[in-house]
């Protein structure tokens, strides 16, 4: 995909955030002295009034976007999602989703493609995190074009939203004349009756890349591109356990509590007979190292997907 | 304040002391030592110094009061039920199932209440939260927010305190309830936050010291935090924990643990005889 355009998304958050303010006066946004990595530093230089930087302190951060989405503004506070949906849960179940507060979290930084930081900063826990917390829509998207999308999604849903983005760039492949975006709605990629790969964040990429490499193999995937985890698209899933009968979950974190859990309990749940394989971290912490050779290892690739479905 | 002000001040705070006793012995459960600390401050500041109308009670441009100590819902429901946010009576459904009046503060559930609270350090910052926005909206409102003195043991409450400095939070008033107590024992025994008005100026508040239990003390504190520009206020208030009913007086037993029947008959006799003495006088 070397010619394809690659954004990270938490790049597209930021820039999303610059949209929706020039859309919206009531749009406030609150950081953890990560402005910059986060990429809320855009909205911050166009509109320095209001951003509000609260330092290294993101419990208190959580509870002050509270205090502010009572008062009626929409904010949007951000941080890394290891600080955001891990250091302030519990301010964020009690602050923020108990009272049923109008906050917009942005996790950014989800998953192990942080890299280099190592496994103190890989947060690999959020989507079990915001998903235990009734109320809470629980989001990351696939590229920039879906970030953005669902940026906006966020403010015109009433009530608490967790949003995951992702530090390394990631290939473009959505239209953004086209596109249009849902929460709790799935979107089917490809068409295809012998396995379905549910996936979401930078997996969707590598989803629709083993999808390729498996058509060469006679084996059609169904690739669906589940950007909500919460409210997820029971439809949609039961429709492919029923059509394919074999589903691959595949999520850049840990295999216990995201989305392929989310995904097996309304299987089981159905009686619909079907399969499922949860690809993701395999409850364990990442390491240091650059994305790409580390998300090979932990078999967060095309070429995992696709010996999975072939073995599957 | 005259005379008289000062008189119904204190036949309503007695009324709410009342109140924090009938909640408490009906749910069998709840915090009637911390309420009744905050007793006269709860009064004081529904009935003399917020700007609010129990008639419009999520009024935009209402002043805002965040309970950060939350286990001392029974003083808050007292005194909001006094006020006229809700039935007297439903002080005595407290903590029980179906009850809008819920074991610590519920802003969706119960007229009055601002703000969700009961775990302790994160309402204070929800008031930053809530200052900070008024200012940023051009709304003039008033927040204030009550915490405990063992609560301000919490790390966010001082994460709280740097960013109303910071945010130059004048519109924010800080009260912490110095009773002494808390539930494992004295504070200072417990884990000492002392020196607590030392640690405010140094977080730069402008921080008052008080009775809290005196109305013309509060009265002047509460006239100096609204005078005061540029930085939130701190009262630092100290208060007697379970004040007004003699056999929970400075004990730390009755700082989570409800009156039984022969306990409410002797706790609502005493209050009687100072609610007799108080409108004879």
């Amino acid at each position: 995909m070397a010619d394809v355009k690659k954004i990270a998304t938490r790049e597209s958050y930021g820039n999303a955030l610059k949209m929706l303010g020039e859309a919206h006066d009531d749009v406030i946004v609150f950081d953890a002295d990560l402005a910059g990595a986060t990429k809320t530093g855009i909205f911050k230089k166009a509109f320095p009034g209001r951003h509000y930087d609260c330092g290294i302190a993101e419990g208190n951060m959580m509870a002050v976007a509270a205090g502010a989405a009572a008062m009626g503004l929409v904010p949007f506070a951000s941080s890394f999602a290891m600080f955001a949906a891990g250091r302030a849960f519990e301010q964020v179940r009690n602050s923020i989703g108990y009272p049923h507060l109008n906050v917009k979290i942005g996790g950014t930084h989800g998953g192990i493609s942080v890299g280099e930081d190592g496994a103190s900063h890989q947060c690999c826990e959020d989507y079990a995190l915001m998903r235990s917390i009734p109320g809470m829509v629980v989001m990351s998207p696939a590229d920039d074009v879906e970030a953005k999308a669902m940026v906006f999604a966020a403010y015109e849903h009433q009530g608490p939203v967790y949003m995951r983005f992702g530090r390394s760039a990631v290939p473009v492949f959505h239209d953004p004349e086209t596109f249009h975006f849902e929460i709790g709605k799935g979107e089917v990629i490809t068409e295809g009756n012998d396995v379905a790969i549910i996936a979401n964040g930078l997996l969707v990429a590598e989803a629709i890349e083993a999808a390729k490499a498996l058509e060469e193999k006679g084996v059609h995937a169904r690739v669906i591109n589940m950007a909500t985890v919460k409210p997820l698209d029971n439809e949609l899933v039961l429709q492919a356990a029923k059509e394919c009968g074999k589903i691959i979950t595949a999520e850049e974190h840990n295999i216990i509590g995201g989305l392929g859990e989310a995904v097996c309990a309304v299987i089981a749940e159905s009686g619909i007979p079907c399969k499922v394989k949860r690809v993701g971290v395999n409850d364990e912490f990442g390491h240091s190292g650059p994305a790409v050779p580390l998300l090979k290892q932990f078999g967060l690739s095309a070429e995992h997907l696709t010996e999975v479905a072939l073995q599957f | 304040m005259t005379a008289s002000e000062k008189k119904q001040l204190q036949i309503a705070a007695c009324k709410v002391r009342m109140g924090i006793i009938e909640g408490t012995h009906a749910a069998k459960a709840g915090h009637p030592g911390g309420s009744l600390s905050a007793a006269d401050m709860f009064t004081y500041l529904y009935f003399k110094e917020l700007n609010i109308d129990p008639a419009d009670p999520k009024n935009p441009n209402r002043d805002r009061f965040v309970l950060s100590k939350g286990h001392t819902a029974p003083g808050l429901y007292a005194t909001l039920a006094l006020r006229g946010f809700f039935p007297w009576e439903d002080l005595k459904t407290l903590r029980q199932i179906g009850s809008h009046l819920q074991g610590h503060p519920n802003m969706v559930l119960t007229p009055g209440v601002d703000m969700s609270t009961g775990s302790l350090g994160q309402g204070v910052s929800a008031a930053c939260g809530m200052a900070l926005a008024a200012k940023h909206m051009g709304n003039d409102c008033r927040v204030y927010t009550l915490l405990g003195d063992g609560e301000i043991e919490e790390g966010q409450v001082w994460e709280a305190m740097m960013f109303a400095h910071h945010y130059k939070l004048d519109n924010l008033t800080v009260i912490i309830d110095n009773n002494g107590l808390q539930i494992d024992g004295p504070i200072d025994k417990v884990m000492s936050p002392y020196p607590i008005t030392d640690k405010l100026a140094a977080f730069g508040l402008h921080v008052i010291e008080i009775d809290g239990h005196d109305f013309e003390q509060m009265e002047k504190a509460m006239a100096e935090a609204r005078a005061t520009k540029g930085v939130p206020t701190g009262i630092v208030m100290h208060t007697i924990k379970g004040k007004d009913v003699s056999y929970m007086t400075n004990s730390v037993e009755w700082h989570g643990k409800a009156p039984n029947d022969a306990e409410y008959e002797q706790a609502m006799g005493e209050l009687n005889a100072l609610l007799a003495k108080l409108e004879a006088e």
